[in-house]
């Protein structure tokens, strides 16, 4: 329990730091540390396969192409204004939202509904035959929409060079 | 007790990567002095070379590191002091940790205990590796950006731009492998490769995904950053690359991340591939012959057996691994992204759906 909220605490910081911090690379080093934080409650959820899934995918590949982009284009830091972009109160909205949102369900949800977990949960197995079994429909659309959004940026990629 | 063994196991996989690290730095120079017809480093003896036999070696061990770590260090003026600072820790950490998931050895019976050779039993071993080795990215990428200095920059860049690019072909590789043996637990891996083909030929990685050794291996050598893939670093184009504006302990931090990557190449070589501790037609009670031999070997030597197999076979893939790196000269860069994206990446998908349509059609061909 103290683990938890050690891990907890420390994904809030580091989010934060991904929020408020001027410079984008700190931010986005903020975020690399919060998704492997994330990976370690997946560890303690014992969910080992996501959580490593989560490392490899997200910040071994995601977050470092997005430092590459961030370092290309040479992003300066962010000069601080003191007044609230209309982005910004927007995001405070949605803040406060999902604030209440989880308040209304930490308190309305029932305890004693939980249930025992399956014997292997979270083995690479189980995850594996739910994913193409179940799964298989939203897991084939996902891929298209994927291979789609790829294509389309190398669409737009090449219209850029010959005009 | 079982704290007490789990902290031993750790000690003994971190104590042969470290040991392992500072011995491939001598192997490398005197390699290297091999290689090119040179004497190598020997200024480094005991008693004023009063000795008739040079003792180079273990003054070489231990001149290299403290010579790097008794050095000023540097930091740039216009550097980002807290990321310059942290960039060499982020390159090595991740690495130290992977070696606990590699199997040095079967089980090691003591009385009534029976101890699995491995510092941590992860069942998903082989996604741990992969996912730690990537996290070795950042200490390049930031170590380049934070210097401040053009060429730390460029290394930075090309490092993270090539490493993605590899892992791909490393993972493919990787993907076939664990088709073949229907698990992710390197222990279990291991374990699968002790049984037989045909009764015969042990069913070792290597004879059932040859290809996807010559990949990962290509793909590994690439991943470590060393020659003929070592543009982060090249030293004819950018000063030392992205660890330019290091110096002492950081810098040697760096170059000490290079050759536990190089270990972990071998290692993870030598698991998937070779058997890993396995020797062949040695079982837990003694050697099973084809034909119906048998030799009875006491259950402490086979563990021991199995270790210095392990041991061996890891030393022959670093070696394998120095003679690569001052054999062929460095890649161009559009040579370097051509192999990774148009050489391996097809060739590693070709490999993985053959491997799965074979997987399909033969169960009984796995050994499960």
């Amino acid at each position: 329990m103290i683990a938890f909220y050690f891990i907890a605490l420390l994904t809030l910081a580091s989010a934060l730091l991904v929020v408020l911090h001027r410079n984008p690379i700190y931010s986005a080093l903020g975020l690399v540390n919060t998704l492997f934080l994330i990976a370690v409650s997946f560890v303690m959820l014992d969910a080992e396969l996501i959580a490593m899934l989560q490392v490899i995918v997200y910040a071994g590949a995601i977050v470092i192409l997005f430092l590459f982009v961030i370092m290309l284009l040479n992003v300066e830091s962010e000069v601080r204004s003191a007044r609230i972009s209309k982005i910004g109160t927007a995001g405070l909205a949605f803040v406060l939202l999902f604030a209440v949102e989880l308040a209304v369900f930490a308190l309305v949800r029932d305890p004693s509904g939980a249930q025992e977990l399956p014997a292997g949960f979270g083995s690479t197995e189980l995850l594996a035959e739910t994913l193409f079994s179940k799964g298989m429909l939203s897991f084939e659309l996902t891929s298209l929409l994927l291979l789609v959004a790829v294509v389309g940026a190398v669409v737009m990629a090449r219209r850029k060079v010959e005009s | 007790m079982d704290l007490l063994i789990s902290f031993v196991l750790a000690l003994v996989a971190l104590l042969i990567l470290l040991q392992l690290t500072v011995l491939l730095l001598w192997v490398e120079r005197k390699g290297s002095a091999l290689i090119q017809d040179r004497v190598g480093a020997n200024r480094a003896n005991l008693f004023g070379g009063l000795l008739p036999f040079n003792l180079g070696i273990v003054n070489t061990l231990m001149a290299d590191p403290l010579k790097l770590f008794h050095k000023e260090d540097v930091i740039p003026k216009d550097a980002d002091k807290f990321l310059h600072w942290l960039a060499p820790f982020i390159a090595v950490l991740p690495l130290f940790v992977t070696f606990a998931v590699v199997p040095f050895g079967d089980v090691l019976v003591i009385g009534d205990r029976v101890i699995n050779l491995q510092a941590a039993n992860v069942n998903v071993g082989l996604l741990f590796v992969l996912g730690m080795v990537s996290l070795g990215v950042y200490g390049v990428v930031i170590g380049g950006w934070a210097s401040n200095s053009r060429y730390a920059f460029l290394g930075g860049v090309r490092g993270s731009a090539q490493m993605i690019s590899y892992e791909i072909g490393m993972g493919l590789a990787l993907v076939a492998v664990v088709l073949t043996y229907g698990t992710l637990d390197l222990q279990q891996i291991a374990r699968e490769q002790g049984k037989l083909m045909w009764g015969v030929i042990p069913a070792w990685g290597v004879f059932y995904q040859p290809l996807a050794l010559v990949l990962f291996f290509i793909a590994g050598i690439a991943e470590s950053k060393r020659p003929p893939f070592d543009l982060p670093e090249a030293e004819s184009e950018l000063v030392a690359g992205f660890y330019t504006e290091y110096s002492g302990s950081k810098q040697s931090m760096f170059m000490m991340s290079d050759f536990i990557e190089v270990a972990i190449v071998a290692a993870l070589v030598t698991t998937l591939f070779f058997g890993g501790w396995q020797v062949p037609y040695l079982q837990r009670d003694g050697f099973h012959f084809p034909g119906g031999f048998f030799v009875g070997v006491p259950s402490l030597v086979v563990t021991i057996l199995q270790v210095v197999s392990f041991l061996v076979k890891l030393f022959i893939f670093c070696w394998l691994q120095i003679l690569v790196r001052w054999t062929y000269p460095r890649m161009r860069y559009d040579q370097l992204m051509n192999l990774g994206w148009k050489r391996l990446l097809p060739i590693g998908l070709a490999n993985v759906v053959v491997t799965a349509v074979l997987v399909l059609a033969l169960e009984g061909f796995t050994i499960k």
